[in-house]
């Protein structure tokens, strides 16, 4: 009869610890249902700006052909406000656009609202079980160029193999701090920053992001960069043993 | 032996959210005022307006500009209940715009001591306030723009507002009709411009009167006023399938 394992030779746990599970699932249901609710508000205004205001009337940073609002040219005639040939103007508008944002705005919020809650729990309970120094920042060693550029070329080789528990490699846990300590609150802050109520309590949003349609603009920058890492952490997940990833991250403990 | 501490940060910590969460959904669940139509959007609308209700000042001013800071500014929505070809259109509002809103008079009623209308001079004979603040659209776009009216709160006490009031409607001749609570219609930045940009209000604009909410977004700030009511309670008009509170 074998002798039973004991604490020193144990294997490393294969599945990550409750509370990682429930947070990251709850957590990609609210971010999807947000990237869905964002392209909806997204279609109904697709034009980006820079500063405080803009508008159909003021010139865009860029527009998007993503619905049939895309440049479209109902309008009326302009009338100036003031007297001088370079007036401000304002304009009537005569076409019917798309526009759903009644449930899209209150689905977005809706999910904002579980993922921040969600987001908050899992940060605050990483801190205090260690979880964020012990498995997410990167060691002195592994930061060296050694050891990074070994970790590039394994990607770009294909050579990145399932490790039990989590032992992170260290771009992975360059992209998961790069995800969880600056896109992700950037990307909340923004979207506050769009919000006449906050801002009113809150003018230092408006000067940290240089403005309302600014940081609406950053707001759509920094959610194009978390769907990128959402595509890249599952075509990860896929290549290094997409069963196991999916047994660790649900049944097994 | 270390001492077992009773309280730890982390306990601290967790009964600390929990506890403002558990407010939160209490006052959300409390709240008689708003209802949710059995809708989980409209449910998530009224944890917002709770929330931002607890969370933020119910005073603080929305940023102000300066003149060289106008833009351009598009007419959205009702951009002219005088067109026979609108499906809102007002005779009553056709005839008024014909004589130049001589005859135009704002109606307030409800819970106010001296219920009366307000004829254009009457209300500029009231305290004025201009403000040039920035317009935000649920749509995504904003604009920048100077108003000149009546602050509300002016308004209500002129009327004799009761202390039990809790709601102030709006209707429009368009047919829109909306309502705010206490603390946005005793806002300070919450007016009743008849002023745009230095002129009379222009009729995309909502003349000859229109509201200005600057701490919601712009669909909250109604064109062509008519009428005005205090309420006890809130007036539902059912679910428009939009937030009534948009304070986001």
């Amino acid at each position: 009869m074998p002798p039973l394992p004991t604490d020193a030779i144990r294997p490393a746990p294969a599945g990550h610890r409750p509370w990682v599970k429930t947070t990251h699932w709850v957590g990609t249901i609210s971010f999807l249902l947000l990237v869905f609710s964002g392209v909806e508000i997204l279609m109904v205004h697709p034009r980006l700006y820079w500063g405080q205001v803009g508008n159909d009337l003021t010139p865009a940073l860029f527009e998007l052909p993503i619905s049939r609002n895309y440049h479209h040219g109902g309008w009326t005639a302009s009338q100036p406000f003031f007297d001088p040939a370079r007036s401000p103007v304002s304009a009537g508008r005569t076409y019917d656009i798309f526009n759903q944002n009644g449930w899209g705005r209150s689905l977005h919020f809706l999910n904002a609202w579980v993922f921040v809650v969600t987001g908050l729990i899992y940060l605050l309970t990483a801190l205090y079980t260690q979880h964020v120094r012990r498995n997410l920042l990167p060691g002195r060693r592994e930061m060296s160029f050694r050891s990074v550029a070994r970790d590039f070329a394994d990607h770009v080789r294909r050579r990145v193999v399932f490790v039990k528990g989590p032992q992170y490699g260290v771009l992975q846990k360059l992209s998961y701090c790069v995800v969880l300590f600056f896109l992700i609150p950037v990307t909340v802050l923004t979207g506050l920053t769009m919000s006449p109520a906050v801002t009113a309590s809150n003018p230092w949003l408006l000067t940290l992001f240089f403005g309302a349609q600014s940081a609406r603009t950053l707001h759509f920058f920094c959610a194009v960069l978390l769907i990128l890492f959402f595509v890249v952490h599952v075509i990860m997940i896929v290549r290094s043993g997409f069963r196991r990833h999916l047994r660790a991250m649900t049944i097994e403990s | 032996m270390k001492k077992k501490q009773l309280i730890t940060r982390r306990t601290a910590l967790i009964t600390g959210f929990t506890a403002l969460g558990s407010y939160l959904l209490y006052r959300t669940v409390k709240s008689p005022a708003m209802p949710t139509y059995g809708s989980i959007l409209r449910a998530g609308d009224n944890f917002t307006y709770e929330a931002q209700r607890a969370l933020l000042s119910k005073r603080a001013l929305a940023k102000e500009y300066s003149r060289g800071d106008i833009t351009s500014f598009p007419a959205v929505g009702t951009i002219d209940p005088g067109d026979e070809k609108s499906p809102v259109f007002s005779k009553d509002y056709a005839l008024t715009r014909h004589h130049d809103f001589s005859d135009w008079k704002l109606s307030v009623e409800g819970r106010v001591a001296r219920p009366g209308q307000y004829s254009m001079a009457d209300l500029q004979r009231l305290p004025v306030r201009t403000q040039i603040t920035r317009h935000s659209c649920e749509e995504g776009w904003s604009a920048i723009g100077e108003w000149t009216g009546v602050p509300l709160s002016q308004l209500l006490q002129h009327a004799g507002i009761y202390p039990t009031a809790r709601f102030v409607n709006f209707y429009a001749y368009d047919g829109y009709q909306d309502s705010i609570d206490m603390i946005d219609a005793f806002h300070p930045q919450t007016l009743l411009a008849y002023g745009m940009n230095g002129k009379p209000l222009p009729v995309q604009h909502g003349a000859p009167l229109r509201l200005r909410v600057e701490t919601q977004i712009g669909y909250k700030s109604m064109k062509y006023l008519k009428r005005v009511v205090v309420t006890d309670e809130y007036v539902d008009p059912g679910d428009s399938g939009w937030a009534w509170y948009t304070g986001i």
